[in-house]
């Protein structure tokens, strides 16, 4: 905790400004009245209404499926990006791939949503692929907006690494695939974790782009929470927004705690290495 | 050492054949992302462009084609400015436009206030408090964007959780319309964009040499005169990449505006979203998108600037 009185009140109201709305939904989804402001009695009502919404849980199989999906083709091209802005130097057309890249992180979504459901549709006129709109076109525009955030990810990572031992295994006479797959993947392999689920949560989570570019047959969790919370409160919501809390803060802690024994083994090694030499 | 030995061989074959075609693996490396992107980032864009000079009609798909063929080889190119005519004189687009401006500006300086102090906290904390922190910070992000609007509504409703506050500690005799304003917009963009503002000023603030305050400390400045002349120059940069970053996707906002927003809360995020799924008019969505984008040019060029900086570059 900072000393000066100050900096510990912003630091307590910015947290206190985050924290409050989602505490309150885990309250409120105990509660079993539809009302916020009257409690009446502690119950799980609002969980077993919301696992006996059949068109929600299709909706949120749909949406892991999805997200599973488009999250692992992201992070195939969100590496090579990667890749390629931090190690491959100038190459031709470097601004225009590097503007591509970082575009889509600030991109309104509207505009993504809008141009990609009229990329599809000119596609199907002119090519007769991809036919109609549906789970094909979704995953196509989810991979493209979330593989700019696996990029980033992995590329801060690779900027920051030290390219020394990439270069000892060049000089060593191996090819460039094998120090890839060899040297450069292994010690990236936490950014790629990192840039995977960040996809995956990305593309759980999209309602303007998906509602662009989905079809009538298929339709994502977001849709149906964003129809039934455009009329208001729904208690059912807050089960699930409690649902989600659970299981982001289990996985968040996990990878913290992972992180840090990682960081541990890693000094420690170091200072055998040290003693040892 | 056999296996490796095979794998290796593997993967001379595998790239020999790739040369035989004629491409290297960098080739094809640099190419596959980059196709990507040329056919469903910066396509769909002149596709957006296209369809903004077309008419609408009453067909699937609802647009006129600019090129048509009217008789054997010989073709014609309709194109029509009526769409962006028709938002130059009617007023909504033009008020939408202003009002996306105003309510992202009001946000990113909100974002701004309620964001340094927080980043500074966690950049003065005691080291081992820093991760922890970053993680508290971080974690909202993570749980869906929509819940987290949403859960405004019952906190800023009239019968909701503030009101209800407000109300038993005697401050106001009668609910406070908030839900439904510009008001709560802006709350809701503050909120949600919070993290995007705390994390870029975080790492301009960590890696501030703490010697030039230490110097400056010894030379007699009080703390608040070191903190103005000092700390806030020089964490300018990640000021900028906050309020990019809040304040680009903010002006094209829809979901906050449209489920805490009043019917008046005009944004052209929300006026686009009409066009296209309400009045099904493609062509004038598309050149309310175009409109958008230009507004935003000069803000994404400064951000590509500021990312590929911090990207860095060999």
């Amino acid at each position: 905790m900072p000393k000066s009185w100050f900096l510990r009140f912003g630091l307590i109201t910015g947290l206190l400004f985050l924290y409050i709305p989602i505490i309150l939904l885990i309250v409120l989804s105990f509660n079993d009245n539809r009302s916020v402001s009257v409690w009446s009695e502690f119950s799980f009502r609002w969980y077993g209404e919301l696992m006996r919404d059949d068109q929600l849980l299709s909706a949120a199989w749909l949406s892991v499926r999805v997200a599973f999906i488009s999250a692992s083709f992201a992070v195939v091209l969100g590496t090579l990006a990667g890749m390629m802005l931090a190690r491959f130097g100038a190459f031709k057309g470097r601004a225009l791939f590097s503007g591509m890249v970082s575009a889509p992180l600030v991109m309104p979504e509207v505009i993504m949503g809008l141009s990609l459901l009229l990329l599809f549709v000119s596609m199907e006129q002119v090519l007769g692929w991809p036919e109609g709109r549906g789970m094909l076109t979704i995953i196509l525009a989810h991979i493209t907006f979330t593989m700019s955030f696996v990029t980033v990810v992995v590329q801060s990572r690779l900027v920051s690494m030290d390219a020394s031992l990439e270069e000892a295994a060049m000089d060593l006479g191996a090819r460039p695939a094998k120090v890839f797959f060899v040297i450069t993947l292994p010690l990236i392999a936490p950014a790629i974790v990192s840039g995977w689920l960040l996809a995956f949560t990305l593309s759980l989570d999209d309602l303007v782009i998906t509602s662009f570019v989905s079809g009538p047959g298929s339709t994502t969790l977001p849709q149906i929470v964003f129809s039934s919370v455009r009329l208001g409160l729904s208690p059912k919501v807050n089960a699930l927004a409690t649902i989600v809390v659970t299981i982001v803060a289990i996985g968040i802690i996990c990878a913290g705690i992972y992180n840090a024994r990682q960081e541990k083994a890693r000094q420690r090694d170091e200072q055998m290495a040290q003693q040892g030499g | 050492m056999a296996e490796t030995v095979q794998s290796e061989m593997r993967h001379t074959g595998f790239l020999g054949l790739l040369q035989r075609v004629g491409l290297s693996g960098r080739a094809l490396v640099v190419s596959v992302p980059y196709a990507w992107l040329l056919l469903f980032f910066l396509v769909p864009f002149l596709i957006v462009l296209k369809i903004a000079l077309a008419e609408s009609q009453m067909a699937i798909p609802p647009f006129t084609s600019l090129i048509e063929n009217v008789e054997d080889l010989k073709y014609q190119i309709t194109v029509t400015f009526y769409n962006f005519h028709y938002m130059v004189t009617d007023d909504l687009y033009i008020v939408a436009y202003l009002n996306s401006l105003k309510i992202a500006f009001i946000s990113t300086i909100c974002c701004l206030l309620l964001g340094y102090p927080v980043a500074y906290a966690i950049a003065k904390a005691d080291p081992k408090w820093r991760a922890p922190l970053l993680m508290l910070v971080i974690l909202p992000f993570w749980t869906s964007f929509l819940i987290r609007v949403y859960a405004w509504i019952g906190i800023l409703s009239n019968n909701g959780v503030l009101n209800n506050v407000l109300m038993w500690l005697g401050i106001i005799n009668e609910p406070l319309q908030i839900l439904y304003t510009p008001v709560a917009t802006y709350i809701g963009i503050t909120y949600s964009y919070l993290p995007f503002m705390i994390l870029p000023l975080y790492s301009t603030l960590e890696k501030l040499d703490n010697t030039l305050l230490e110097a400056a400390a010894d030379l007699g400045c009080p703390p608040w005169k070191a903190f103005l002349t000092i700390t806030l120059p020089l964490s300018i940069p990640g000021m900028i990449a906050g309020a990019l970053l809040v304040f680009i996707p903010a002006t094209g906002e829809f979901v906050i505006p449209e489920l805490l927003g009043g019917p008046d809360t005009l944004m052209i995020g929300r006026t686009l979203w009409t066009e296209f799924f309400n009045n099904r008019d493609w062509p004038l969505a598309s050149a309310v998108a175009v409109a958008l984008l230009l507004f935003l040019v000069v803000p994404i060029m400064i951000f590509q600037n500021v990312q590929g900086k911090q990207g860095g570059h060999p």
